[in-house]
């Protein structure tokens, strides 16, 4: 395979692993003023996420890195295209870093208040700005032939874009219920179960309208039209959300959160596989698109940044696995009662 | 002035880079001041250090999660808001930026709730190992950042091909002598800055005479830690300035407000430079050859002067000029107050104008930070790479009242979070630690 493709696939997984890892701390973030009713279930339900997310979030960083190393023109017009969103997105995962990590450093009622607020909305946007974000890349955007964006943040706002985002939105409530259900204990634990089966319903049901709207909104499909084995990706997408329920059934949250993180990661490729080569397809003339070929870096520096990311890529899942294993068991009192982070 | 897309972008990365820069030093040295301490703890079973170590590490954390959010934004200003840039360089300026995200940035934020969450499920070393990698972390993210900046200062290793600047030689990009004078001279600025923070609220408190022992000895750790590195800046800002003149003179002579090219060239304590009439309104207090001497290493050596340049390619002089000189009278004033420190180290408590004189300093280092980047910035214009690109044709294609709101919007929320941040830390630090 060339250079540029692998990247390409690199890309895509990137992208992957940041839906799926910070995915669960957005969805948490998102569901705080519904499942956190006392306030020591909020600390719980940040607690839960604390010693985690900060590296999560380094999975968009690396996204972003990657995009404007091995694809350039890509990064270019795909981050000033979506100039708005992007900035909303920023804004909220400042506003919600703020919050998170100075939720508890002043000690007043009207300071935590005020926090809760900003991390419910600086979760919530990134979460649905970003599904719109994908869903409009994935149908294409009226970009000329240098580039120039001819739209606004309005063009996003599509019925199928809408869709990517209620779509992404559920995947991260879900995948963050789901995480509760394992971190937590007692009624908080009941309740975030409880809400986790209901969210599993809502997800079925927005993945399988937005499978087929795809059909009608998108191309995604030609690719595995002229290659039917690759519909395998689709097969997985579905094959995990079901299991996500059946495990939620027999109580099994880790194999049930593994089967979220599997699901998110097959609908990315699902996008992914469709695009190929394309990576932001211009919806006034298909000739005009990016693709993996004429938006990517120079041989060498695709060699060099290859050889980066099989050397750092693993140490980092290796070092982010272990930390995940230091934090693996549910919050408990003594350590809510000892700490003074949340 | 017009107010277009362009002008809108330079002040709002200026305002994010600016805002972010006033919590990156202090991440990179409060680390290892806190590693210090921890380690020390670690070692001597001390309890003392713990507390130590608890107290710093608090400001050290809130201090940290405004540097992590502000520097996320400052990744994607270079696609939306300077995409004509992105595209030029990204083959190059890109790959250096997800080097540091993959090598370095993860293993910063991913230890970071290693640590705070970590104290019952690591040992004593363990836990004091973990900031170590936070503290070495942070630095070699510095390292990929300034490599990067390095490369838009002075650009090397690379071809134009295809329209744009391709990677040929990424050793060069790497090891090139500018990177490595930037990283020092940048890391000492930072650590310089952390050793007066906690100089100065340690003053705070020995002059309340309270927490006397806590204090002394975080005082004396940052002494050590202050001393060794304006004295490393002192030294590497020479060295500097002579890369500088054969690399950059347009920036030279803009930060020394040189006008005519000359052999003897003095140097100006003080000067009002008039860039339309090309020349210094006043000038006063010369030290004849001094310039030729610092930038050539002779006192005969010829200077180019801006005069030699086309106007439109040379730097704003006055702040190039204000900035530079600032910045330098403070580093002297920063070896000054460390050097007195040290001979006042084991009397501190009576030292009482010394002690005042260190708490009013805490703010010092931030401002010269702050204006080595304003020199470093506004000294490299016209160009945004220097020799090969201008500013001017570097910025997106989009519509300035995109970036009006969001320039309002970074003012707005920046502002708000720059207030909170420091209203915890210098209520935090005015609180003292707990007690034993």
């Amino acid at each position: 395979m060339e250079l540029a493709s692998i990247w390409f696939f690199i890309w895509g997984l990137l992208w992957a692993i940041y839906f799926i890892t910070d995915g669960f701390d957005l969805g948490i973030g998102i569901l705080l003023p519904f499942l956190g009713k006392k306030e020591e279930e909020r600390r719980t339900m940040l607690r839960a996420m604390g010693p985690l997310w900060n590296g999560n979030e380094v999975w968009l960083i690396t996204a972003g890195g990657v995009t404007f190393a091995a694809f350039p023109m890509l990064y270019a017009v795909m981050f000033s295209s979506l100039y708005s969103a992007l900035m909303l997105v920023l804004f909220g995962l400042i506003i919600r870093g703020v919050c998170v990590d100075l939720r508890a450093k002043a000690n007043t009622n009207a300071w935590r208040r005020i926090s809760d607020a900003g991390i419910f909305l600086g979760s919530l946007l990134p979460g649905i700005l970003l599904g719109a974000a994908f869903a409009n890349i994935f149908r294409g955007l009226p970009i000329d032939k240098e580039g120039i964006f001819h739209g606004s943040i309005l063009t996003l706002l599509n019925p199928y874009g809408l869709l990517g985002g209620v779509l992404f939105l559920m995947f991260f409530l879900l995948h963050g219920s789901i995480w509760l259900s394992i971190k937590t204990q007692g009624e908080l634990r009941v309740k975030a179960a409880a809400t986790s089966a209901g969210l599993w319903v809502a997800l079925l049901i927005a993945a399988v309208v937005f499978l087929i709207s795809s059909a009608f909104a998108t191309t995604l499909y030609d690719n595995y039209i002229s290659r039917p084995g690759l519909g395998v990706v689709i097969l997985i997408a579905v094959a995990s959300i079901l299991a996500i329920r059946f495990f939620l059934a027999k109580k099994a949250y880790w194999k049930a959160w593994f089967s979220c993180a599997i699901s998110i990661l097959a609908s990315t490729f699902f996008g992914v596989i469709g695009l190929f080569p394309a990576m932001f397809p211009s919806s006034l003339n298909r000739e005009w698109s990016l693709t993996a070929f004429n938006a990517s870096s120079s041989p060498l520096t695709l060699k060099i940044m290859l050889i980066v990311a099989i050397i750092f890529v693993p140490i980092v899942l290796a070092y982010q696995i272990w930390a995940y294993g230091l934090f693996r068991h549910p919050v408990t009192e003594k350590e809510m009662a000892s700490e003074d982070s949340y | 002035m017009k107010v277009d897309a362009l002008i809108l972008s330079r002040l709002q990365f200026a305002a994010a880079t600016f805002f972010h820069f006033l919590f990156v030093p202090l991440t990179l040295g409060l680390s290892i001041l806190v590693a210090v301490m921890e380690t020390k703890y670690a070692r001597t079973g001390d309890n003392l250090y713990l507390r130590m170590t608890k107290f710093w590490g608090k400001i050290f954390l809130i201090n940290f999660a405004i540097g992590i959010v502000t520097g996320i934004t400052l990744e994607f200003q270079f696609g939306t808001n300077w995409s004509r840039y992105s595209a030029f360089v990204g083959d190059i300026f890109g790959s250096l930026l997800a080097i540091e995200a993959t090598a370095a940035f993860f293993l910063e934020s991913t230890l970071i709730g290693v640590w705070i969450f970590g104290w019952n499920k690591l040992s004593r070393k363990a836990h004091a190992a973990v900031m170590w990698l936070i503290a070495g972390a942070s630095t070699l993210s510095a390292v990929w950042i300034l490599i990067a900046n390095s490369w838009m200062q002075h650009p090397v290793g690379y071809v134009l091909r295809n329209g744009r600047a391709e990677l040929s030689d990424f050793a060069a990009v790497v090891f090139q002598p500018w990177a490595i004078l930037e990283f020092v001279h940048t890391v000492s600025a930072a650590y310089i800055l952390s050793a007066f923070f906690v100089m100065g609220i340690s003053a705070y408190h020995l002059l309340k005479r309270q927490h006397i022992e806590f204090f002394t000895r975080s005082f004396r750790i940052a002494l050590v830690f202050g001393l060794v590195f304006t004295l490393v800046e002192v030294v590497e800002g020479h060295l500097h300035g002579a890369d500088l003149a054969e690399k950059q003179p347009t920036k030279l002579a803009a930060m020394e407000a040189h006008w005519e090219t000359s052999t003897y060239a003095p140097k100006y304590l003080f000067a009002i430079p008039d860039e339309e009439q090309e020349r210094n309104l006043i000038q006063i207090m010369p030290i004849p050859g001094m310039l030729s001497l610092l930038a050539r290493h002779s006192l005969s050596a010829e200077v180019k002067g801006l005069k030699d340049f086309p106007r439109d390619e040379r730097p704003p002089v006055f702040i190039s000029f204000a900035a530079f000189n600032t910045m330098v009278a403070l580093g002297f004033y920063f070896l000054l107050m460390t050097v007195v420190g040290w001979f006042k180290r084991n009397k501190l408590l009576e030292s009482r104008g010394y002690l005042r004189l260190m708490l009013y300093s805490i703010p010092l280092p931030y401002l010269a930070n702050e204006l080595g980047w304003t020199l470093a910035e506004v000294g490299r214009q016209p160009w945004i790479v220097y020799g090969l690109m201008k500013t001017s044709d570097a910025h997106s294609p989009i519509a300035a009242s995109q970036v009006g709101i969001s320039l309002v919007a970074f003012i707005l929320v920046y502002g708000l979070i720059g207030i909170i941040g420091y209203y915890l830390m210098a209520r935090h630090a005015a609180k003292g630690p707990e007690a034993a």
